[in-house]
Parts: C-alpha cells; sequence; structure tokens
C-alpha cells in the first residue's frame, strides 16, 4: 500500500515520533503546571503552537508540488485561504442567534449589510459534515479547474508562477467585496463554538492544538506515500525533463493536475484548522505576499524533503513573532537578509545542512543541476 | 452534418472503440519496409525516392553525409514527420503513416535521440523502473508494487548495459557514456521490436565505444537494430549490413568491405577519409 509505505521508513518514523513527543510534551507542561511555574506553556501560546502547525501544513503542501514536481506555486495562500473560508462560514453558522444583532440565521454581517435572506452556497454550513467536506472540495475544485486548463496548455515555469500569483490577486480582490456574501473586509469573526465546544475554553484550544498535529502527520504520511510511489518518481521526472517522461508515454499533465490537487486539498485542511484558532479570517489571506512568504519558508527549510518544509515554517514564524515584537519594522528586512544568506549559502536550505552532517548524498532528491530556484 | 452522419453510421465504430493494435506481422520478412518517400522543406527535397527494408532481428548501419535525411528518416519512421508520398510499413500489418508518435511508440519502435537524457536526481534502477512497459495512468502508478519479475526484468538491463554495479547511484553522476548505455536501457525497457538508435557513440572514449559495439551487437537477434553513426570506425566494428543515404535517397546497400569499395561512395562519402 501507497499509504502504509512511508511508515516503515525511518525518516518518517523519526518525524512522527518527534511531533507526537512534541505535543504530548506541550499538553503535559499546559495541563500538569501550575500556572506560576517557569514550565507552564500558557493557553496563548498553545494557540500560538497550532498557529505554526497549519503554517508547516501549508509548506508542506507547497514542497510537495514545488519540490517534488517543479511547479512553483505562488498562489498557495488562496487555497489555504478557501479552506479557511469554509470552516469560518461553519463557525458562523454555530454562532446561532448570539450574535450582535441576534438574528438566528443571518450572521451579522448581513443583518448590517440588509439582507433579508442568505445567499445560496451560504446553505447547509450549519452542518459540520458539510463544511468539513467543502474544506477539501472548494480548494480542490478551484486547483483542478486552474491546473486542466494550465497544464494542458502545457503552461510551466514562471509563467506558470506568474498566473497562481494572479489568482490569488484575484480571489483577494473578490473576496474584498461586500456584494461577495464573504464579509468583505473585515471577513468573518465573532466565533463562539466548533462541533458544540466553546472556542474560548483552553481545552477546545488544546484540542484545536493536537487536532492539527494529528493533521500535519496525515498530511506528511500522504505526501511521503506519494513521493515515494512510482509516481513520485515520475513527479520527479516531469520536474527535470518534461519532454523525456512525455516520451516514456506517462501523460505529464495528469500527474501535475493529481499531485496539484491534493497539494491544494492539504493547504485548505491547514486554512480550516488555522481560522479556528485565530479566531479570523479575512481577504488579506489571499494577499500574494503571504504566499511568497510560504514559499520562503521551503526554501529555508530544504526543498524536495517534506521536513524542511516543516522546519522552515516552524523557524521562520517562530522568528517572526519574536521580530515583530522587538523591532516590527525590521521584520521584512529580516526575512529578505535570511532570504538571501539561504540561497547563497545554503541552497538546500536547513535540511541541506542536516543531510550533509550525516553524508547521504545518494538519497538527495533535488536536482543537482538547479539548487536554487 | 458529416458530423452527425458519422454518428449515425451504423457499420463502423468510433475510433476509441475499434479494437487496440494488433501484433506486429513479421511473417513476411521485413520488419520495416520504406517505399518511394519523399518529403520536401520549402522546396528542398529531404528525402528523395528513399526504399528501405529492414529485416526482423537484423542490426542495419545508417550512414552518410550531413544532410543526407538520416535524421529526416528517422523523424518519418516515429511519426515526427509525415512524407509527402510513399509509404511506411511496420511489419506487413502497421501502416505507421496513420499513426500518432505515442502509439507508434507503444506498437514497438523505440528510439534514442542523440543527446543522452536521463533523469538525473533518480537512481540508475529507477530511471529504468519507469521506462519500464506498464500502466501508466495516475492510480496504477500511485499503487504499483515492484514484483519480482519487474525486478529481474530490470536486473537483466541492467547487466545487459553493463551498469549493474551503478544501480543505485544517481544518474547525474554517471559519466556521458554510460548515460547512453542507461537511454538504451531505457528503450529495452519499453520491449521495442525496432531500435533507433541515433549517433550512439559521439563524445565516447576508445572503451566505451567498444563497449557500446557489444551491447548493440548483443542486441540484433532478440530485436531489430537501426543505427546512424558518423564514426566509420565504429561502423566497421559492429555492421553486417551497411546503407549509405546521400541527398535524401540511397546510394549504395552492402556490407561494409561492398559499400567502401563503392566508387560512387568513395567519391561524396568516404573519400574524405580514405
Amino acid at each position: 500500500m501507497w499509504l502504509t509505505r512511508p511508515l516503515q521508513e525511518r525518516s518518517t518514523q523519526l518525524f512522527l515520533g518527534i511531533l507526537i513527543a512534541a505535543l504530548a510534551v506541550v499538553t503535559v507542561l499546559h495541563l500538569a503546571m501550575p500556572e506560576d511555574s517557569a514550565l507552564h506553556v500558557s493557553a496563548y501560546t498553545v494557540t500560538l503552537l497550532g498557529k505554526y502547525l497549519c503554517y508547516a501544513l501549508l509548506a508542506v503542501a507547497v514542497d510537495l508540488v514545488w519540490g517534488y514536481l517543479g511547479i512553483l506555486s505562488l498562489g498557495h495562500g488562496a487555497f489555504f485561504a478557501l479552506g479557511g473560508y469554509a470552516m469560518g462560514m461553519y463557525l458562523m453558522r454555530q454562532i446561532g442567534d448570539r450574535g450582535t444583532y441576534g438574528d438566528p440565521i443571518l450572521p451579522d454581517f448581513m443583518v448590517f449589510l440588509n439582507w433579508d435572506s442568505l445567499p445560496w452556497y451560504w446553505h447547509g454550513f450549519d452542518m459540520a459534515w458539510f463544511a468539513f467536506a467543502m474544506v477539501l472540495l472548494v480548494p480542490g475544485a478551484l486547483a483542478f479547474v486552474f491546473g486542466y486548463l494550465a497544464f494542458r496548455s502545457r503552461v510551466t515555469g514562471v509563467y506558470l508562477s506568474i498566473i497562481t500569483q494572479a489568482l490569488t490577486f484575484a480571489l483577494m480582490l473578490a473576496f474584498f467585496r461586500n456584494e461577495m456574501g464573504f464579509g468583505g473586509n473585515n471577513g468573518l469573526t465573532d466565533f463562539r463554538d466548533i462541533l458544540g465546544f466553546n472556542l474560548r475554553t483552553d481545552a477546545t484550544r488544546l484540542g484545536l492544538f493536537i487536532a492539527t498535529g494529528i493533521a500535519l502527520a496525515i498530511g506528511y504520511v500522504i505526501c511521503r506515500g506519494i513521493v515515494t510511489s512510482k509516481l513520485g518518481r515520475v513527479s520527479i521526472a516531469c520536474r527535470d525533463a518534461e519532454a523525456r517522461t512525455r516520451f516514456l508515454g506517462y501523460r505529464v499533465e495528469r500527474v501535475q493536475l493529481f499531485v496539484f490537487v491534493v497539494s491544494a486539498m492539504l493547504a485548505g485542511v491547514a486554512g480550516a484548522l488555522y481560522v479556528p484558532q485565530v479566531g479570523i479570517i479575512n481577504p488579506s489571506e489571499f494577499s500574494p505576499l503571504f504566499s511568497i512568504e510560504v514559499v520562503v519558508w521551503v526554501a529555508l527549510g530544504g526543498r524536495a524533503t517534506l521536513y524542511g518544509a516543516v522546519i522552515g515554517a516552524l523557524l521562520v514564524n517562530y522568528a517572526k513573532t519574536v521580530f515583530t515584537g522587538v523591532m516590527p519594522d525590521a521584520w521584512l528586512f529580516a526575512l529578505g537578509g535570511l532570504f538571501v544568506l539561504v540561497t547563497v549559502f545554503l541552497p538546500k536550505g536547513i535540511a541541506g545542512l542536516l543531510q550533509k552532517r550525516r553524508k547521504a548524498p545518494d538519497n538527495d532528491r533535488s536536482n543537482p543541476r538547479e539548487a536554487t530556484a | 452534418m458529416s458530423m452527425l452522419e458519422q454518428l449515425t453510421n451504423r457499420d463502423q465504430v468510433f475510433d476509441f472503440l475499434a479494437p487496440v493494435a494488433s501484433p506486429v506481422d513479421v511473417r513476411h520478412g521485413p520488419i520495416l519496409y520504406l517505399e518511394d518517400v519523399n518529403v520536401s522543406f520549402d522546396g528542398f527535397k529531404a528525402i528523395n525516392n528513399l526504399n528501405l527494408t529492414i529485416d526482423d532481428g537484423e542490426l542495419r548501419c545508417i550512414i552518410g553525409p550531413n544532410g543526407a535525411g538520416k535524421t529526416t528518416m528517422m523523424d518519418i519512421i516515429t511519426g515526427k514527420t509525415r512524407p509527402d508520398t510513399g509509404s511506411v510499413w511496420f511489419g506487413s500489418r502497421h501502416n505507421l503513416l496513420t499513426m500518432n508518435e505515442p502509439d507508434i511508440a507503444t506498437l514497438g519502435i523505440g528510439r534514442k535521440f542523440q543527446k543522452p537524457t536521463v533523469f538525473e536526481a533518480l537512481t540508475v534502477f529507477e530511471n529504468l523502473e519507469l521506462a519500464m512497459a506498464a500502466d501508466k495512468r495516475i492510480l496504477p502508478t500511485l499503487t504499483a508494487i515492484m514484483k519480482p519479475e519487474n525486478r529481474d526484468q530490470i536486473d537483466e538491463v541492467l547487466e545487459m548495459i553493463g551498469l549493474k554495479d551503478l544501480r543505485d547511484k544517481l544518474a547525474g553522476i554517471l559519466s556521458h557514456g554510460q548515460k547512453q548505455w542507461l537511454e538504451i536501457g531505457m528503450l529495452l525497457m519499453q520491449k521495442p521490436r525496432l531500435l533507433l538508435v541515433d549517433e550512439p557513440v559521439a563524445g565516447m572514449t576508445e572503451q566505451e565505444m567498444e563497449r557500446t559495439a557489444e551491447l548493440l551487437t548483443s542486441l540484433a537477434g532478440k530485436q531489430s537494430v537501426v543505427v546512424v553513426e558518423h564514426d566509420m570506425g565504429f561502423v566497421r566494428s559492429i555492421a553486417r549490413q551497411v546503407t549509405v543515404l546521400h541527398q535524401g535517397g540511397v546510394l549504395a546497400e552492402g556490407t561494409m568491405d561492398q559499400v567502401s569499395n563503392d566508387p560512387e561512395v568513395i567519391k561524396v562519402y568516404l573519400g574524405e577519409e580514405a
């Protein structure tokens, strides 16, 4: 089975071991340590870590298409945000009549806009199963249509990167409009509970953190399953010599489409877990800058390793939290500087540094001729 | 309107419902048969009344000066270029002029291009694995499991191309000659009936050339092999039958000795070397 194969792999076992251990340690330190202890992990930190894990899952999704398929998507934030909006719509419907205006059906912003009924696309989102299915299906469907048109026309390289960028920018502009029915500029917020659990309690926050960790583990195993299968090797072949792969009888555009859709769905799940933890989803998640930042995480961590993407996402976001606290204005310079330094001195990212330690060049899956983007 | 007629026509099935390619019929001898083929590009006659017959299991060398039409001939056989007139048959059943490139490849004509292209980030073994004849749709590829007989087939080819010791090394670290062999190996994994090899020894060392000669001669008999080559020494070392192309047509055909003593050939081609 392609999905169980990664579980027999050393590197995956190690990754899952560290992840589970980290989840356990945080849980224990949060629950068992008294609040005034230095070792106590506050609910705020738990949520912050949960947010990092969402970013890590998004980075894994980006690494799957960029590292293994050679498609540099500068618009993965769009899939992340769509997953987030699907979750946000569910959470909005869960508010019920507890909103400021007390309307049992309509979310506050619709009452404010004097709408008298729910738009058709808001129906069904009061049911958790429907909303959670949409978290996968909406980003997946967008990726399918977009990818079908792009890959069929053999759009690759920078051209593809530019149109993914345009895609997320267009969606951002659309979601900014009040008429779209997604809360416009303010987005969706003021969430109360998820699956009956109050979102404002520490226990729910811890639960969401653990759920995100599990989602990251599952997403990692799925990606690892794909890249260690024959399809993964075909992906690498498409990345390095597309015409040659076609000549061997593989339908390159279908390989690209499949992997792209899987990746978009994973990004959607990451977005869906992100929204209840940060408590808001608004169009700024569609911003092209955010998508580019995700690519920087992956580049820093190391392409075509998957775990490198996780390391990159965690490190950069931790640095961002620290930096924006100390010197908010310097953060973008620091990020840019970091990116330049890594590109020049560590073309294979932090993961490349780890691999050098272990001295295992035979397992290096990155393209030897093109170490950086 | 004609579309509608086609749809309602009951004594004909749609193309996609028609039975898939039947096996190649070589009972009558030749595996490849070109007759009176003509191609011109903007008035320049690249191929001029070309007639060529390759027998099943034969190893044939094709030589000729630059612009003699060697590559164009390969393009016609693989479906890349359509001739203006003439007929091209694979066995006595398949008219190659009615088929497209992937279909011709599936039918069993493998082509090695001049410049070797192997997947450098994959191991030698994996390169062969991807080339293996198999169901190449998405889900079967995702769930594909390496069966013992597949592994044996790959090992057999590894043995043949002499890269057994480099089985688990990345193809990117191979030398130029080794890449050429790997590429030939990838062709063999597709189990072709006819192998078209374009300048296999360009840029090779003396030893690598010898090794390539052995490899190609060992293939003959099992597969039909057509080699296009410039290097006369190499051709002499492998060829039983040589065809000399000149200005898009066959100038001479025969054993290397016959050909190299042909006054016409000496005049247009060998003259430079003799």
